[in-house]
């Protein structure tokens, strides 16, 4: 049994110190270390995006980076996106164009989505497509969370002055 | 997952080193897009140190000159590649497989190296790089250095011929010659997110009049043990005029030498069909980029 590494990293802009086994994921170290549930677990073999989250600036699948890894990584999960007293404009669009029934896929969209519009602010609707291909989800049928994302792109850059 | 002790290298002689002492035991991670789904499945039991090779320098190179042209450090990830301006710009054959590998999530982690590690008969970063005459750089114990021609580097599916001990720290891809273009095309029933049932790399030069073929390289995905170079494809272009009598022989060739399996993903018949559209379309976008257009 190999020893519990002690890991020093950035969430949500909080420095967080924990112990992990190397062999744990990133997804479940946030999840059963740190009881951070919000990033979810579907495949856990890189195929579906749920477990999407962003390190140093890039989204990755956490079901595919060892917990070991954060150490010294800047790392953004879906609890970090709202403020304590309003939504994110992505999670805003979302919810008011339905774009999710049970949620699973959810807090996975919300991360791609936020990765992809701090890169293109704009993107076009098949820019959209490509961009969440590694998302999947069984519900929505996928147009109404691309539209939500349209929509949260021109409230975002509505309100980059 | 099962149980492995983690050791995040700094340099070359630490990794070699403890490849060396484990054999077996020890396994290299880049981007872990593949160790890490093969270790969670119980598929690799007799791992017991895993070696992040993330943290050695060398292993990140991404530069061009040239003289010696593009090298590719074995950990850059795929979206640094397809960022690169230069690789844009030079080797769009390149940017072709490293923008199809997996999704966004994935392309922030998987590097080259691995994909050409894991030694997948349908991997798609390897057949654009041999198309493009690339060369790995080996390490192995007491600092030893040695270079290998691409295409040799498989041994069967899964299987590298790389020793006990050595290690991938880059590719080198030699500097594209004038009137020169490649393209990776594969066929997958869903664009993103799929494996290939077949995929094509074509390289080819063209004279300065753009009207005859100078020399081609064409390499197959997914329709034979190990990523193929087709000699005889390339043949079949040399010194050969530029229409589509001198593309179909060269297609007709990758078809002759893809020796395909039949699976879940496809029959023998149809890989070997797509081989001969794939190949057609890859010499037809080669070109288009040698002429510019
Ligand atoms: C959801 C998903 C989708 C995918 N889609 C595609 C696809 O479309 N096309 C495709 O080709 N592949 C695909 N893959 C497979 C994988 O992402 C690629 O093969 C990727 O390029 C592997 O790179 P890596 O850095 O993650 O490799 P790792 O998993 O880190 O390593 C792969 C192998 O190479 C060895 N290795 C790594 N570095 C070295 C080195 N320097 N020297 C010697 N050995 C080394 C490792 O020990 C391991 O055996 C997909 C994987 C997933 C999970
Ligand atoms: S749980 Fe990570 S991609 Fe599905
Ligand atoms: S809302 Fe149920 S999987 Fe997407």
């Amino acid at each position: 049994m190999a020893d519990k590494v002690r890991v020093q990293s950035t969430i949500n802009e909080e420095t967080v110190d924990f112990l992990c086994e190397p062999r744990q994921s990133l997804l479940e170290t946030l999840r059963d270390v740190l009881g951070m549930t919000g990033t979810k677990e579907g495949c856990n073999d890189g195929n579906c995006g749920a477990c999407t989250v962003i390190i140093d600036g890039r989204m990755v699948t956490s079901c595919l980076v060892l917990g070991v890894e954060a150490s010294g990584k800047k790392i953004e999960t879906i609890e970090g996106v709202s403020q304590p007293d309003h939504l994110h404009p992505i999670q805003q669009a979302f919810l008011e164009g339905a774009a999710l029934q049970c949620g699973i896929c959810t807090p996975g969209f919300i991360m791609a989505s936020k990765a992809l519009l701090q890169v293109e602010p704009k993107p076009s609707e098949e820019r959209i497509r490509l961009w969440l291909a590694g998302n999947l989800c069984r519900c929505t049928g996928y147009d109404k969370i691309v539209r939500s994302v349209q929509s949260a792109a021109t409230k975002m850059s509505g309100e980059r002055r | 997952m099962q149980a492995f002790e983690y050791v995040s290298a700094k340099s070359v002689g630490e990794a070699v080193g403890v490849l060396s002492q484990h054999g077996e035991g020890a396994r290299l991670m880049a981007g872990g897009t593949d160790v890490l789904v093969q270790l969670r499945a119980g598929r690799r039991p007799q791992v017991k140190v895993l070696v992040d090779v993330k943290g050695i320098g060398e292993l990140n190179e991404l530069s061009y000159n040239d003289r010696q042209g593009l090298i590719i450090g074995a950990a850059v990830p795929c979206y640094r590649i397809y960022e690169d301006p230069t690789v844009i710009k030079r080797y769009p054959g390149i940017v072709d497989s490293a923008s199809i590998i997996g999704s966004v999530q994935i392309q922030g982690r998987a590097s080259l190296g691995g994909n050409i590690c894991n030694a997948t008969p349908s991997a798609d970063g390897i057949p654009p790089l041999i198309a493009l005459g690339a060369v790995c750089i080996i390490a192995g114990p007491n600092n030893s250095r040695r270079e290998l021609p691409l295409e040799q580097l498989f041994a069967g599916p899964g299987r590298t011929t790389l020793q006990n001990g050595e290690m991938l720290i880059s590719v080198r891809v030699p500097p594209p010659p004038a009137n020169s273009g490649a393209q990776y095309l594969r066929f997958t029933p869903r664009n993103e997110m799929d494996i290939a049932v077949a995929g094509v790399g074509a390289a080819i030069t063209l004279n300065a009049a753009k009207n005859t073929f100078v020399s081609g390289r064409v390499v197959l995905a997914a329709v034979a043990p190990i990523p193929l170079l087709v000699p005889a494809a390339g043949q079949a272009l040399a010194g050969k005029p530029v229409n589509d009598e001198t593309i179909g022989k060269a297609a007709e060739a990758a078809v002759a030498a893809a020796v395909p399996i039949t699976d879940m993903r496809g029959t023998i018949e149809y890989r070997k069909h797509l081989v001969g559209v794939l190949t057609r379309r890859a010499l037809q976008g080669a070109i288009q980029r040698a002429k510019g257009v």
